[in-house]
């Protein structure tokens, strides 16, 4: 059992209500909480800090009517196997009410590896849909008209060479780049300090993310080029003024790269998009997202000169903590997973991935994902979350956490400038290096009992039941590698050769690789001999790691 | 006991394969070395031959594999298998990450020590490893 309520005559530094109980009154990130909120913790200045929703700053939300006008997209994170089994997961998902889609690659394409070199033995479709070639984006799709449906693709350091594939396959269905709606997540500054799958060394693969934002500007103005992603950074352990911070300032670099590249910020700025995580400290995150809008709206104004008010508004995708997912008891992590989505939905999201129940043990089953989009559904339409805009605005404690939120990720700002900007910070690990002492400190805290996980460290149980899991056939690797050998039978041998070459000597210039991307891949080029061509001139990446 | 003191315990902690999550590898990498061990961590996306070539050459007792890819039961057999096909048979081989229970007694039965799933506290895997590595110094290897 738990420790028992018990008085406790003060705490350092403040006075305490004589009938507090014994325990730590933080957020889940350390943040001290006061044992009372009143009128004077708001803000002073209503009207240039808060506002109304769909007005600068945005801290209430990014539309004026919010969810009354439009629900979140429910965008379930899908992709195992070969792409016949993912293409029938996605089928599913869109028959049981799913509105967007999202593609979960496996390890050898994250990291630009085909599916029959040596390194990709025993991954291929473990943790993701295997792509290889145009061939397999095309089964990926099949039967899903692209001019209906927006499509996410989680995919960084080889991001131009997928957002080529699926180009082409819109070409195919007749669906020309304009047409065509989504998110490729492409930031790699966070691969470097949390989520570790890349090709190049920072540099070369800035220039890769610049060249997407330029080629899409130009070309693809419903697409989003990048998802300036917190969600890896705080699974890696990061604290949620971190995870705010870390990304903000990835996407302050972007936008700095794109402004000398000589675009004009309120061209691209609009297109940029944010993925954060959803974690379990409720109203922790819900402060973080008003945080955020308001950071951004800031920033892209008062630095950079944005005049459109599209480009100022912060638009983000959340997904539910995967890591607050436990082994043990998992119907627990249903609750877990609602109550993360309704932090999200209060916080405004744009759109949503709820996370299985059966997660920290495996991919989910079908009977997971459905429990998962269910959660979404019944906050939708059961629960009067979305009634009015950022329920929550006004309360001072929500307020008071959203204000002290932004001085955090203000200071880590600075921090990074002293170093020398973003590119500079990680090359001297200093975001990895904070990372990984806030995850060891969370470490401590749960192996010392100072915070309690449900089912972990308190309220366990013995004997517990075996929950099904989703096993991937290892039969699915030769199956892909059969596809990939009859994609390479079935090419044109020179007209590849011809394409790899001019992708290298693009690679070598300032040009944009982008046409050359898709021309390759159009000669049905693999993914990895596009990789290992840029490679050739660009190099590979290897870190070295601080714990 | 005065053989396990003689020499700190040397642990490789290993990231095998592509996966990128290394936020248990670190964790448990800094608790053991906050124990007193001397603590190698090989970095990412390493291969089994690279991981059993610097179990050997950093003399190890102890490995710590972390894997939360899916693919433990391509890699755990074969840096098993490389081990002991250069005669080392004698180091304590742990795994960790998100390995189902119905694959954790055939990875016993090929000779990993231990498997570590979500959930586990640090000190349980300090103290294995511990006493692991003593049984092998006490063994004179």
């Amino acid at each position: 059992m738990a420790s028992q309520p018990r008085a406790k005559p003060e705490v350092e530094g403040r006075e305490v209500a004589p009938h507090e109980r014994e325990a730590e009154f933080s957020t889940m990130s350390g943040h001290p909480i006061e044992p009372l909120y009143e009128p004077g913790d708001a803000p002073s200045d209503h009207e240039a800090d808060i506002g109304r929703p769909g007005e600068y700053p945005f801290t209430r939300g990014p539309y004026e009517s919010m969810y009354r006008g439009r629900l979140w997209t429910m965008r379930q994170f899908a992709g195992f196997g070969t792409v016949e089994e993912t293409n029938e997961r996605f089928h599913y998902l869109l028959d049981h009410g799913q509105t967007g889609l999202s593609t979960a690659f496996d390890m050898p394409t994250l990291m630009g590896y085909d599916s029959d070199h040596a390194r990709s033995l025993g991954e291929v479709g473990r943790e993701g849909v295997a792509v290889d070639s145009l061939d397999d984006m095309e089964g990926l799709f099949e039967g899903i008209p692209l001019a209906g449906v927006s499509t996410s693709m989680t995919i960084n350091a080889p991001a131009a060479i997928l957002l080529a594939f699926y180009v082409l396959v819109g070409e195919k269905q007749g669906v020309p780049p304009e047409k065509l709606g989504g998110t490729i997540q492409t930031d790699i500054l966070k691969e470097y300090i949390a989520q570790k799958e890349w090709c190049f060394p920072i540099e070369p693969a800035m220039r890769l993310v610049t060249d997407m934002i330029e080629w899409c500007t130009e070309n693809m103005p419903r697409w989003h080029p990048v998802s300036i992603s917190g969600y890896h950074i705080r699974e890696a352990g990061s604290t949620a003024q971190q995870e705010l911070a870390f990304t903000l300032k990835d996407g302050l670099t972007y936008v700095e790269r794109a402004l000398e590249r000589g675009l004009d910020i309120d061209d691209f700025a609009s297109r940029l998009s944010f993925f954060f995580n959803a974690h379990i400290d409720f109203f922790e995150e819900i402060a973080k997202y008003r945080a955020a809008r308001r950071i951004w709206a800031r920033e892209m104004r008062e630095t950079y000169g944005a005049k459109r008010e599209e480009s100022m508004r912060l638009r983000f995708h959340a997904q539910t903590a995967g890591v607050s997912l436990t082994a043990q008891q998992p119907l627990n992590n249903v609750v877990r997973t609602s109550l993360e989505a309704l932090a999200a939905v209060l916080g405004g999201t744009q759109s949503l991935h709820t996370n299985s129940f059966d997660e920290a043990l495996a991919l989910p089953t079908e009977e997971a994902v459905r429990v998962a989009l269910r959660t979404q559904q019944i906050i939708a339409f059961e629960s009067g979350a979305p009634n009015t805009p950022d329920p929550l605005g006004g309360s001072w404690f929500v307020e008071k956490l959203t204000d002290e939120m932004e001085a955090a990720a203000y200071d880590y700002f600075a921090r990074i400038d002293e170093l020398g900007g973003m590119v500079e910070a990680i090359r001297r690990n200093f975001p990895q290096r904070e990372i990984a002492e806030a995850a060891f400190a969370y470490q401590r805290e749960l192996d010392e009992r100072k915070r309690i996980v449900v089912g972990v460290n308190d309220f366990t149980q013995r004997d517990e039941v075996a929950t099904p899991i989703l096993r991937i056939d290892p039969a699915l690797e030769r199956k892909q590698v059969e596809r990939l050998r009859a994609t390479r039978a079935g090419r044109d041998a020179t007209a590849v050769e011809a394409a790899l070459a001019e992708l290298k000597r693009a690679a070598a210039t300032e040009a944009n690789l982008m046409p050359p991307i898709l021309d390759a891949a159009r000669a049905r080029a693999t993914e990895g001999e596009m990789i290992a061509a840029m490679q050739e001139v660009f190099g590979t990446y290897t870190e070295s790691p601080v714990f | 006991m005065e053989a396990a003191t003689a020499r700190k315990i040397r642990v490789v902690v290993a990231k095998p394969g592509l996966d990128g999550h290394d936020r248990g590898a670190k964790i448990i990498a800094r608790a053991l070395r906050d124990a007193g061990m001397e603590v190698i961590y090989t970095g990412l996306h390493q291969t089994p031959e690279q991981i059993a070539e610097t179990v050997i050459q950093e003399d190890a007792d102890a490995v710590g594999l972390s894997i939360l890819s899916g693919a433990h039961m391509t890699l755990v057999p074969r840096v098993v298998e490389l081990l002991k096909e250069q005669g080392v048979d004698d180091v304590l081989v742990t795994v960790g990450g998100t390995i189902p229970a119905e694959d954790i007694p055939e990875l016993k039965q090929l000779g990993v020590a231990a498997v570590f799933t979500p959930g586990a506290g640090t000190d349980e895997i300090v103290d294995f490893i511990r006493e692991g590595a003593a049984e092998r110094h006490e063994r004179g290897s």
